[in-house]
């Protein structure tokens, strides 16, 4: 990692955990947290969808893995006692070792195909969860305990949510952290060997296999790791809302993160988080529009797939003469 | 001469198709082999079948003795029978070098894993394939198009990186797709002194189809020519040239064709 790097990274560190909080103290929005919080969280599942496309395959079906993840820690949490810290990495676990099998065969399709398929999961998952006994119908699992205190050899890390004044700061914070991490771990595959052989398969799978790849697996490793993501972005979800139900997560959620990956750029790790982040907020802003606000978001939409169609991120290469 | 690579009655058939019907033949270590015949002969499909890109009906390939023909393709190419593909199969959006880089994957001794965590072994590898890449850029003469993004490549160079690509697996055998298809007289001969060095330098055993009669005499010790799915005949290029079947398949402009 060069400086300018190093400095960048460092600059937008601080803006998140510091110039954010300190601003939404200053204006009193204090329901800009919840925003920012699902910001972050949202774009740690399209970090996973993100990861799909760089193998060459259009994923829409995030928002059953962030489902899945959701309802394993709400189970764990409400009916095992496990402690919330603890079901996180198992809600991802448990997502990538069912995303290896669903991953298996439908990751031999490709193009309008594989999304196809992967569309459906996200209603898969939703009727799953109204008719399995263990996730309690339609009428979810509700008033889930907030998470506990995170201790290790006797050090507190994180303190109960329980007992913050103000357990909204710690949630964001917690989710920033979340974000931060997974786009560190998605920085470095890109940048690793992995990285080049999930390029090597999206310009060319047969090209990459005659060079000795075992595109199959990497094919399942890839959507696993994404799966992951979506996982403990959905645990983390049900914790904050203290609740989860089979329409947390729908069809619409799976498009979306789809779309924050688009209007990110396919071509840029930190694209999804930019698109998240623009998505999410552009939404919300173009509420003033009233009635004609799907009109104009969608309107947008086009246009920037039409001008921008390497996602946002591409006008910095342009200003930098690399496009 | 040991033999290296053993084609032992293999067909396959699409459906009532017959596209390679029985064929038999032996590669030797080191030797320059090509396999010629119509349009249509079933070239492309055999070169498949040895690279195990399509599974066979029924017959067998064998490698040093070893089976391939039911391995998975990177299997085959893990143990060094390594396929080139025509000039558009690359990895576009990566540098000459780039993709040179990224197809030594067979030469790693690092894990994935071990990438991600980037371990010394991994460095290690990294600064060897890099090193190799270069030797490869050097050895194919690609130094003044190394940071060339593949995409924007003349068919020429493209032909060249696809072999570059081949050689970066570290391959026994190569099998290398029409290497001459669509070039001039001068490309050519430029070509088959590459493939002539890949052996005598590299040691690589070549294994060619093509439609290039003179080209293919020029460079070949060995050829085997088949028609309809069928081995018509093999031997050295003169013994080719006077085989009367071979004369015959070829009929209608066989002068020409077969390059006399």
């Amino acid at each position: 990692m060069n400086t300018k790097k190093l400095l960048g990274f460092a600059v937008f560190l601080l803006a998140v955990f510091v110039l954010v909080p300190l601003f939404i103290g200053a204006t009193g929005r204090v329901d800009f947290f919840y925003t920012l919080t699902s910001v972050a969280l949202l774009s740690v599942g399209a970090a996973g969808v993100w990861l799909t496309f760089y193998i060459g395959r259009i994923n829409i079906g995030q928002g059953a893995y962030a489902l899945v993840g959701g309802y394993v820690s709400a189970i764990l949490v409400t009916q095992a006692g496990v402690p919330f810290w603890l079901t996180l990495p198992l809600a991802g676990l448990f997502c990538a070792a069912i995303s290896v099998v669903i991953g298996l065969p439908i990751l031999r399709l490709r193009g309008v195909y594989f999304a196809m398929v992967t569309l459906v999961l996200t209603e898969v998952a939703r009727l799953s969860a109204l008719a399995l006994p263990v996730t309690n119908g339609a009428k979810g699992i509700t008033s889930i305990p907030l998470p506990g205190e995170l201790s290790l050899f006797g050090l507190t890390i994180i303190p109960a949510f329980g007992s913050l004044s103000n357990p909204r700061i710690g949630f964001y914070m917690m989710a920033v952290v979340l974000m931060v991490v997974t786009y560190l771990v998605l920085w470095r595959i890109v940048n690793s060997r992995l990285g080049h052989l999930c390029r090597s398969l999206q310009q060319n799978e047969e090209l990459s296999a005659s060079i000795g790849v075992n595109t199959a697996y990497l094919r399942v490793l890839a959507y696993a790791i994404s799966s992951f993501f979506g996982g403990i972005a959905g645990a983390m979800f049900a914790s904050i809302a203290q609740s989860i139900y089979p329409s947390s997560f729908v069809v619409a959620d799976s498009v979306n993160f789809m779309l924050y990956c688009f209007l990110g750029g396919l071509g840029y790790v930190f694209g999804p988080m930019l698109g998240t982040l623009l998505l999410y907020f552009g939404w919300d802003l173009l509420s003033i529009a009233k009635q004609y606000q799907l009109l104009i978001y969608s309107g947008v939409m086009i246009l920037l797939m039409l001008v921008l169609p390497n996602g946002v991120l591409s006008l910095l290469d342009k200003k930098e003469g690399r496009a | 001469m040991s033999t290296i690579l053993q084609i032992k009655n293999i067909t396959k058939r699409y459906g009532g198709l017959t596209a390679v019907n029985d064929v038999s033949f032996d590669v030797n270590k080191g030797e320059i082999l090509s396999v010629i015949g119509p349009n249509g002969a079933g070239k492309s499909t055999l070169f498949k079948l040895i690279s195990s890109f399509v599974p066979a009906t029924s017959g067998e390939v064998l490698f040093n003795g070893e089976r391939i023909s039911s391995l998975a393709p990177h299997k085959v190419a893990r143990m060094g029978v390594v396929r080139t593909f025509q000039e558009t199969t690359i990895f576009r959006s990566m540098t000459v070098r780039e993709n040179i880089i990224v197809s030594h994957h067979l030469r790693s001794k690092a894990s994935l894993f071990g990438f991600f965590l980037g371990t010394k072994q991994a460095k290690e590898d990294e600064a060897a394939f890099a090193a190799s890449a270069d030797d490869i850029v050097d050895f194919l003469g690609l130094q003044a198009i190394r940071n060339e993004l593949a995409s924007n490549l003349p068919q020429g160079h493209l032909r060249a990186l696809g072999m570059a690509i081949g050689l970066a697996t570290d391959p026994k055998v190569i099998l290398l797709d029409e290497p001459f298809a669509g070039m001039n007289h001068d490309e050519t001969m430029k070509m088959v002194g590459l493939v002539r060095r890949l052996r005598d330098e590299r040691g690589v055993t070549v294994l060619l189809v093509e439609h290039d009669m003179p080209a293919v005499m020029k460079i070949s010790d060995r050829i085997v020519c088949i028609n309809f799915g069928q081995k018509l005949a093999e031997g050295t290029p003169q013994e080719i040239r006077e085989n009367e079947k071979v004369i015959e398949a070829y009929l209608g402009s066989e002068d020409a064709a077969i390059g006399m």
